[in-house]
């Protein structure tokens, strides 16, 4: 987790709160570095989810797949210089009306081991044209 | 004087976003999906066109609440269901600021607890665009100050 994507993200969602800008007003606030917003987990899980949708593999119709839905839960906040683990799970699949719903679940753990944050997506796709559905 | 009691409103948000604050979003988030910043694609799979990322309003509700806290750190979970696309217009004459989507964000201290010393509250957020939910089941837990 880099300062300046930090900085990036922070701007982009109109975050201006300094200890997601400024080092020592994130020190100062208690924190090791600069803070990212609670939504930036989002962008390092989700290429690794698109990873896991796009191989033949799993199965799923990526052209057409849709979010749905989105949570995050923090033991702490993400900060700069962090160095993330996640791991990824299928935590649920359904199908309703035509279409395919898939949860996945990114565990996130920082270099000591220690559960910093869980991201869970939720995916809609639908499960029409699908060779062999009857 | 904010507070933090339960049934405390939040102040409220009005966020107009345009095709530039998209086009950002997509660079700082690497989502470079084309119905982001292409009105041909976004066409062909059924919306008016270029759309906002889900996560980029999503990012304002979260904004909401930790602009209301002063501390983009409170937030212990956020959850929220993508229930309609926010179209956002294209520029006008060139110029980017003109129009935009209007967001309008409120929300509510639904309930406050303390667990192990320190107090939580749950926030249930509305977001509306164009006289519509746009984001369902838009809850926040968060550490309350004091």
């Amino acid at each position: 987790m880099s300062r300046e994507k930090i900085r990036e993200f922070a701007t982009a969602v109109g975050e201006r709160n300094p200890v997601c800008h400024d080092v020592s007003a994130a020190q100062a606030a208690g924190h090791p570095d600069l803070i990212a917003p609670p939504t930036f987990p989002v962008v390092f899980t989700m290429p690794r989810i698109e990873e896991m949708l796009r191989d033949p593999e799993l199965g799923w119709r990526f052209e057409g797949t849709v979010h749905g839905g989105q949570s995050i839960e923090f033991r702490r906040p993400v900060h700069a210089g962090d160095e993330l683990v996640c791991t990824i799970e299928i935590a649920g699949f359904s199908s309703r009306a035509g279409t395919n719903m898939l949860t996945l679940k990114c565990a996130c753990t920082d270099s000591a081991g220690e559960a910093v944050c869980e991201v869970e997506a939720l995916l809609l796709s639908p499960a029409a044209a699908e060779a062999g559905a009857s | 004087m904010t507070s933090f009691e339960q049934g405390a409103e939040l102040p409220p948000l009005r966020v107009t976003l345009t095709r530039t604050d998209v086009v950002r979003y997509a660079g700082a988030s690497g989502d470079f999906n084309p119905i982001h910043w292409s009105d041909r694609v976004a066409q062909q799979v059924g919306l008016p066109g270029v759309v906002a990322h889900g996560m980029l309003t999503m990012a304002h509700a979260g904004r909401l609440v930790t602009g209301w806290l002063g501390d983009p750190g409170a937030i212990r979970s956020f959850g929220v269901r993508f229930t309609r696309p926010v179209p956002v217009p294209d520029v006008v004459d060139g110029v980017d600021d003109a129009e935009g989507a209007v967001v309008e964000l409120s929300g509510t201290l639904k309930s406050v607890e303390t667990v192990d010393g320190v107090r939580t509250g749950k926030v249930d957020i509305k977001c509306v665009f164009d006289g519509k939910t746009v984001l369902g089941r838009a809850t926040a837990v968060v550490t309350l100050p004091g």
